[in-house]
């Protein structure tokens, strides 16, 4: 890069790169300059400003080998691992949950209400969540929902159905929450869904027990029109293994994981790949974004980590990658639905406590219908949602099911996080009110790529 | 059972013949009415005795608007699927075919949804077979029909019928008209009744048939009461005036009926979706489902959207039927079904015109007049801000009182 073209205004702090400026820029930006020095300070020229407080969990870089247990490898690295069925399909149009999904709906939404909810305003601020909430959530059983019954798990059958219900029941207390609890039970079930026997074998262990390791589906990338299905990152393979190379985005819990699934590029097919957070070369810094920020977001680089053969989580034709894609998008769908019904309960009661012009401002059309508008698209959302988890659970193809309803909630979600704001006029605005945290989390759907899955 | 939100697969046969004779009958006569208003459809009648046959073989399960009455209760608790998810799924189809000739069609008028809705068994016996229109709106009244002006006082064991009444579809061609009046003014909306009047009774009379944007196959009357008289006992439902059930008996018939225009609006939208998909392939664009739209083409992008729209529809739609069929109250999910389906059979149908260009606008293909048809969809049966009011009213538990 010129002198000239690095004097420019452009290509930083959010400015076009082909902006230019005229003279009173230059001066405006000298002035800038000198307001930023120090030499003010030591002459006092400056009131005491206010310490910046960053509020990210880990900053700057950090290299992983702390916290890592040791996965000891075991069990039949040729062999695939336990799979359950798919749901029976009975060919009958119902919307009646079982009566299964129906009690971990109740236990979840007990539990978002409980615990999730209170905890979401201080785990937003800090960037984190609270140990004993994800604590609570290992009780409940979230991380074993989607794993099966012989490998110590609950699962019975493709649970794609139940993790949607719990999802959504989750994101009702909070997003960014939900997505730190849901985190590790992701990657479990993609272990459960594509994991050989030795895999399942050697990290499964460890997500049925006590000490459940953080762990964290690691899909994003940093670029502009980011297509999930051709990944920079890439895998090279080499006589005993895989070479990794590539950064990895807003991967939720990132700093604490001990185990990723990163998507990389094996000669331009995208392939899951297992790394255990030991791994030489794996970098992690603070990451965090506008919302979701309760999942301690964080970026996660990695130069020339080198993995073993048997690193490969399901097939290297692109199909696991595909549909573990699919069960996340899935999984953010249910999320944003949770969120929105969170939005459409809250400025219920609110339009109609507060009065304006000598009777509750739900009186009036132009905010009854903003109302009415949500409990529409929030339905819509919820029901392309359900169909494509459905078709999941029962073994179908979902690809145009899970499009559609990603399409729908990301367009619709943001909606409502709009309206819900704009219902609370300046007391959305602020903090004292959850709902400008939904507006942020909401803009998450449509955007985000793995993370979690159902 | 496990969720499911498939079609149901005991329909697969009832609407693939609703889709062949869709494809078949309607597609090839749709322009032709367009162009032709107010003429008789005749091809109809053949296909009316067909889909008659069909549903007394048992073969159909109601390939029309008839059959929305909610059966009686049964010890049996499982889940249904039953009749009025059949109505939607197949009249959905007819109007892939064309919405105006699905409207037209004898003896599945709006009066016999009206009739399998409100009357009682000895009124559904007597009135099996009819073909009835429905006439609730006029000159100064239409989304707030329980302020009609329409009158009916009893002399003797007739109701003598006074008033006029506009958009009465099939209102000429139809050989009964379900009426709504009022016995006293003064009570309210209470006081609003039906009456089935037969065609020919003396005092009713067709003003004249209306010149429309859209569903022109479908002829809409105005028609003139003058001391008609009618017998009393077709009067549907009871005729007490009840002030403390009020309206609901008379609006109870839109919680049928608001599912099958959403349908209609479905199966018009989805005609011009499957057209557009097809024209678009041909100019080289498809939909990745598993690529971000914003990494495809606009046209790409557009289409996911309308197609996530669409699925809403058919969904919200779908699930409003099978509450029905299930005994549960759906007027909520009746009135979003509509409102969803409303504004996006428009939006859809507009937005295909736009893709397909002068292709879509001009009259040699069928997207411009989908555009004109699924206009009244959002209008008839309760109009897109009347679904709102509805729908905001029982969300915000707020009567139509205090939100007007």
């Amino acid at each position: 890069m010129s002198l000239i073209s690095n004097l420019g205004p452009g290509g930083k702090h959010g400015v076009p790169s082909g902006e230019s400026r005229d003279p009173i820029g230059y001066l405006v930006a000298g002035l800038n300059r000198l307001a930023q020095s120090d030499l003010i300070d030591r002459v006092r020229l400056r009131k005491p400003a206010e310490q910046a407080v960053f509020s990210v969990t880990r900053s700057g870089f950090k290299t992983l080998t702390a916290a890592s247990r040791t996965f000891a490898k075991t069990g039949r690295p040729s062999e695939p691992g336990v799979r359950v069925a798919a749901a029976p399909a009975k060919g009958v149009f119902d919307l009646t949950p079982t009566e299964d999904e129906q009690m971990l709906v109740d236990v979840v939404t007990e539990f978002a209400e409980e615990v999730v909810r209170p905890a979401a305003a201080e785990a937003n601020e800090s960037c984190e969540a609270p140990e004993a909430l994800l604590k609570a959530s290992l009780e409940i059983g979230l991380p074993i929902l989607g794993v099966p019954e012989a490998l110590g798990g609950i699962s019975e059958e493709r649970s794609a159905m139940a993790g949607t219900l719990v999802a959504e029941a989750l994101a009702k207390g909070d997003l960014g929450l939900a997505v730190a609890a849901l985190a590790p039970g992701s990657v479990a079930t993609a272990l459960g869904l594509w994991g050989t026997d030795a895999q399942q074998q050697t990290y499964l262990p460890a997500f049925t027990g006590d000490d459940v390791p953080a762990a964290a589906l690691a899909l994003n990338e940093p670029t502009v029109l980011f297509d999930v299905l051709s990944p920079s990152t890439t895998a090279t393979k080499t006589a005993d293994g895989y070479v990794l190379n590539g950064v990895k985005t807003l991967v939720p819990r990132g700093a604490q994981a001990e185990l990723f699934v990163v998507g990389a590029s094996l000669d331009g097919t995208p392939v899951l790949f297992l790394v255990e957070s030991s791994t030489p070369g794996l970098a992690v810094e603070g990451d965090p974004a506008m919302g979701v920020r309760a999942a301690s977001l964080t970026k996660l680089t990695l130069t020339d980590v080198t993995v073993p053969a048997d690193a490969v989580l399901g097939d290297t034709e692109g199909t696991s990658y595909a549909e573990c894609v699919r069960l996340s998008r899935l999984a953010w769908c249910a999320l944003a639905v949770g969120t929105g019904q969170a939005v459409l309960d809250y400025v219920t009661p609110y339009v109609k406590e507060r009065h304006a012009f000598g009777e509750p401002i739900a009186h009036r059309q132009s905010v009854a219908f903003m109302v009415a508008n949500i409990a529409i698209e929030l339905q819509s959302m919820r029901l392309l949602t359900y169909k494509a988890a459905a078709r999941a659970a029962a073994g179908k193809d979902f690809s145009r099911e899970v499009a559609l309803a990603r399409s729908l909630c990301a367009d619709k979600g943001m909606q409502i996080g709009l309206d819900g704001v704009q219902l609370l006029g300046g007391h959305g605005f602020v903090k004292e009110h959850p709902v400008e945290r939904w507006y942020r989390d909401l803009r998450a759907i449509g955007i985000m790529e793995g993370s979690v899955l159902v | 059972m496990p969720i499911n939100l498939d079609d149901p697969k005991k329909f697969r046969p009832l609407v693939g013949q609703a889709h062949q004779v869709a494809m078949n009958m309607l597609r090839p006569i749709s322009r032709k009415y367009d162009r032709a208003e107010h003429e008789y459809p005749k091809e109809l009648d053949m296909l009316a005795a067909m889909i008659d046959g069909l549903s007394e073989s048992g073969a159909s399960e109601g390939a029309g608007a008839a059959g929305v009455r909610r059966e009686e209760a049964d010890s049996d608790t499982s889940v249904k699927n039953g009749t009025n998810l059949a109505s939607v799924m197949s009249i959905a189809e007819m109007c892939w075919g064309d919405v105006g000739l699905l409207l037209s069609m004898p003896r599945q008028g709006l009066g016999n949804s009206a009739i399998a809705s409100v009357a009682n068994d000895e009124q559904q016996e007597r009135f099996a077979g009819v073909w009835a229109g429905m006439a609730i709106t006029e000159p100064g009244v239409g989304s707030d029909s329980a302020n009609i002006k329409t009158t009916a006082t009893l002399d003797g064991d007739h109701y003598v019928l006074n008033g006029e009444k506009i958009y009465v579809t099939s209102g000429d061609r139809a050989d009964h008209i379900v009426v709504w009046a009022t016995l006293d003014r003064s009570l309210g909306r209470a006081a609003i009744k039906s009456f089935v009047v037969p065609k020919g009774t003396p005092g009713m009379r067709v003003d004249r048939l209306e010149h429309k944007l859209g569903i022109r196959a479908s002829d809409t009357a105005t028609l003139i009461f003058e001391d008609c008289r009618v017998p009393a006992e077709n009067l549907l439902g009871s005729a007490e005036v009840d002030t403390k059930q009020g309206f609901a008996g008379a609006m109870a018939t839109f919680d049928n009926t608001r599912p099958l225009v959403a349908s209609m609006a479905v199966g018009c939208a989805r005609a011009a979706l499957d057209l557009t998909r097809d024209l678009l392939a041909q100019a080289g664009v498809t939909v990745d489902y598993d690529r971000p739209g914003l990494t495809q083409s606009a046209a790409a992008a557009k289409l996911l959207q309308m197609e996530a729209d669409w699925e809403a529809a058919y969904l919200l739609t779908l699930q409003a039927a099978w509450m029905a069929d299930n005994r549960q109250p759906n007027s909520l999910e009746a009135s979003m079904a509509k409102a969803k389906a409303g504004r996006v059979g428009s939006d859809i149908t507009l937005s295909c015109v736009e893709l397909a260009g002068s292709v879509g606008y001009s009259e040699t293909e069928l997207l411009e007049k989908w555009g004109r048809d699924s206009k009244i969809l959002d209008i008839f049966e309760g109009t897109q801000q009347i679904q709102q009011l509805i729908v905001a009213r029982r969300i915000l538990g707020l009567s139509s009182a205090e939100l007007r």
